[in-house]
């Protein structure tokens, strides 16, 4: 029988189950677990972490969970993968061997770390050597905005998660490596893939798709059927089980909770899909249109055929500016005539905030129950509606319209419409609002610096 | 061809996300016979046309292997990301908002996918 590797994702994002990655190690057979905490949103929420403190800016929950894993993966040979470093992998691997060493496991864990994604000591040298980080979205050069950027990390590929692996590192810390190189990466260096066999890296690219969501591809969050998906409560993260060939078929532990079939792999596949044709990542172009799906058995869907192109002479980079601050605001209205009450309520508080002189860049009101996620799509709600959440949100570039915005809600109880609740919280907070800037480097002005660390 | 005029909620599942200020919606078929349907009925134009006001422009394009088509809604997240003000910041259930739109179905499918208690 050909060799076949299990790579076991535990984390969805930052914030996702914390039972899972224990689950995945002690339910069942695997040789890998991959833990994906970082989003675009997520860097923005680390790196103001980091403004704070030095020491923050990675994603905690990840030694917590280490430290009741580590036993396990020393002596299962399991080896862990994990971009929880975020914008401070340092401090991260630090934290991970302080918790290795507190458990009399020192000479048993390897940690990798990547570095070399954090390009905010160099910035200024690229822009001066011609990089013009223009934002993909619009354009603009970054000088427009270049005091306000509080970090800049590039997107890395798998390379060095495989060069940590080869060192012998059984736990791998990066920053920001992208979702799917954390699951390509153990896959190129167990079955010796080139990096220029475009059709493997797509399928190890795809597989690393389909499970770095965790349960989104088992039964979470599924639409389809939703209703029949049994024992939520219990739910098994997927897994993939890869063979040299580059197909590869997801699953769950035995036992455990959630579905895997056709249509919950199908849901993940698109999910924050673009150009199906273009998948495009630092390790290649990989081409969701060649993806074949089949039910393999109960909870086992086998994926085949899949076709990729070469990777582009560019890596993305994640630039995080800071842009203005917002707050949102809540009231509750009750029947009966709730949504006029909630009408009513967010009239005056705009005239309110008219009178002050405050100026808004946006001034957004929903009406939680009526139109807040599908708009007039929500059509015409039930006069009868038992209850309406008002929900409003401000933004500006400066602090004081918003911070006066948060002073306004709370008086709106005595002073406006009656049948109204759910104040208790008290002031919202003022939010910064650190912004997303991506651009495109070329990878030579980044890879050369890419480099693992044994800790 | 006689046709019957039914919700995509009954003909098709979905799922969102987001890239900056576009949400994304993936749409898979319940079956092969309906992906062509949605093929022909479920043009770019026309989701433009569902969700006017509340999108800038809409691409699409086609995933016969998935029976998926997948939908591209441009400025339609109050600026994506940290910026938007909005509950559903970041896309999630824009899916099912493409669900409430009607197209017209043969009648033969339309007789085979419609829910029991219709």
């Amino acid at each position: 029988m050909s060799k076949k590797i299990r790579i076991a994702a535990g984390q969805g994002f930052w914030g996702d189950w914390l039972e899972a990655p224990v689950r995945q190690v002690r339910g069942g057979p695997i040789d890998y677990l991959v833990l994906d905490y970082l989003a675009e949103v997520t860097m923005s929420i680390l790196q103001k972490q980091r403004s704070r403190d030095p020491n923050a800016g990675y994603a905690r929950d990840f030694v917590s969970q280490m430290e009741r894993i580590l036993p396990d993966i020393a002596e299962r040979n399991i080896r862990v993968i994990s971009n929880a470093g975020g914008v401070n992998p340092r401090a991260c691997a630090a934290a991970v061997r302080a918790a290795a060493n507190a458990l009399g496991l020192g000479d048993k864990i390897r940690i990798g770390l990547v570095v070399g994604d954090d390009l905010m000591g160099e910035l200024d040298t690229l822009v001066s050597g011609g990089a013009p980080f223009a934002n993909m979205d619009t354009a603009q050069p970054l000088s427009d905005v270049r005091g306000q950027v509080r970090s800049a990390n590039a997107y890395l590929g798998m390379a060095p998660v495989v060069e940590a692996l080869r060192q012998g590192a059984n736990v791998v810390i990066t920053g920001r490596v992208t979702d799917t190189g954390l699951t390509l990466g153990p896959l190129v260096h167990e079955f010796g893939w080139q990096h220029d066999d475009w059709d493997r890296i797509a399928a190890g690219t795809i597989a690393g798709h389909i499970i770095e969501c965790g349960a989104q591809s088992s039964g979470g969050n599924l639409l389809k059927d939703w209703r029949s998906v049994k024992r939520l409560e219990d739910v098994g993260f997927p897994i993939v089980e890869a063979t040299a060939d580059g197909s590869f078929t997801v699953t769950k532990h035995a036992g455990t909770g959630g579905v895997v079939n056709v249509a919950s792999v199908t849901e993940q596949l698109v999910y924050e899909m673009g150009d199906p044709h273009e998948y495009i990542t630092p390790d290649g172009v990989a081409d969701f249109t060649s993806i074949k799906l089949k039910q393999a058995g109960r909870d086992r869907v086998h994926v085949s055929g899949i076709r990729g192109g070469p990777r582009t002479p560019y890596l993305k980079v994640s630039i995080a500016w800071f842009y203005g601050y917002k707050a949102v605001g809540t009231l509750v209205y009750s029947w009966p005539d709730a949504l006029d009450k909630a009408r009513a309520a967010d009239r005056i508080l705009r005239k309110r905030l008219k009178t002050l002189g405050l100026e808004y860049e946006q001034v957004l009101t929903e009406f939680v129950g009526v139109d807040a996620t599908h708009g007039r799509l929500g059509g015409v709600p039930d006069p009868e509606i038992a209850e309406v959440m008002l929900r409003v949100g401000v933004r500006a570039r400066s602090k004081e319209p918003v911070e006066r915005f948060t002073r306004e809600i709370a008086p709106l109880v005595l002073t406006g419409p009656p049948s109204v609740t759910g104040f208790a919280g008290g002031r919202p907070p003022v939010e910064e609002i650190v912004a997303y800037w991506p651009a495109l480097l070329r990878r030579e002005l980044i890879e050369p610096a890419v480099r693992v660390e044994m800790i | 061809m006689a046709t019957t005029r039914m919700q995509l909620r009954y003909l098709a599942h979905a799922r969102s996300g987001d890239k900056g200020d576009t949400a994304n919606v993936g749409l898979i078929a319940l079956a092969p016979a309906l992906y062509s349907v949605l093929v022909d009925q479920v043009t770019a134009r026309r989701v433009a046309k569902h969700f006017k006001g509340m999108v800038s422009d809409v691409e699409r394009f086609e995933l016969p292997n998935l029976n998926a088509l997948n939908f591209l809604l441009h400025g339609a997240l109050d600026g994506g990301g940290t910026m938007s003000l909005k509950t559903d910041a970041q896309g999630k259930v824009f899916s099912t908002a493409l669900l409430r739109m009607e197209i017209d179905v043969p009648r033969k499918l339309a007789k085979e996918w419609r829910v029991k208690d219709d």
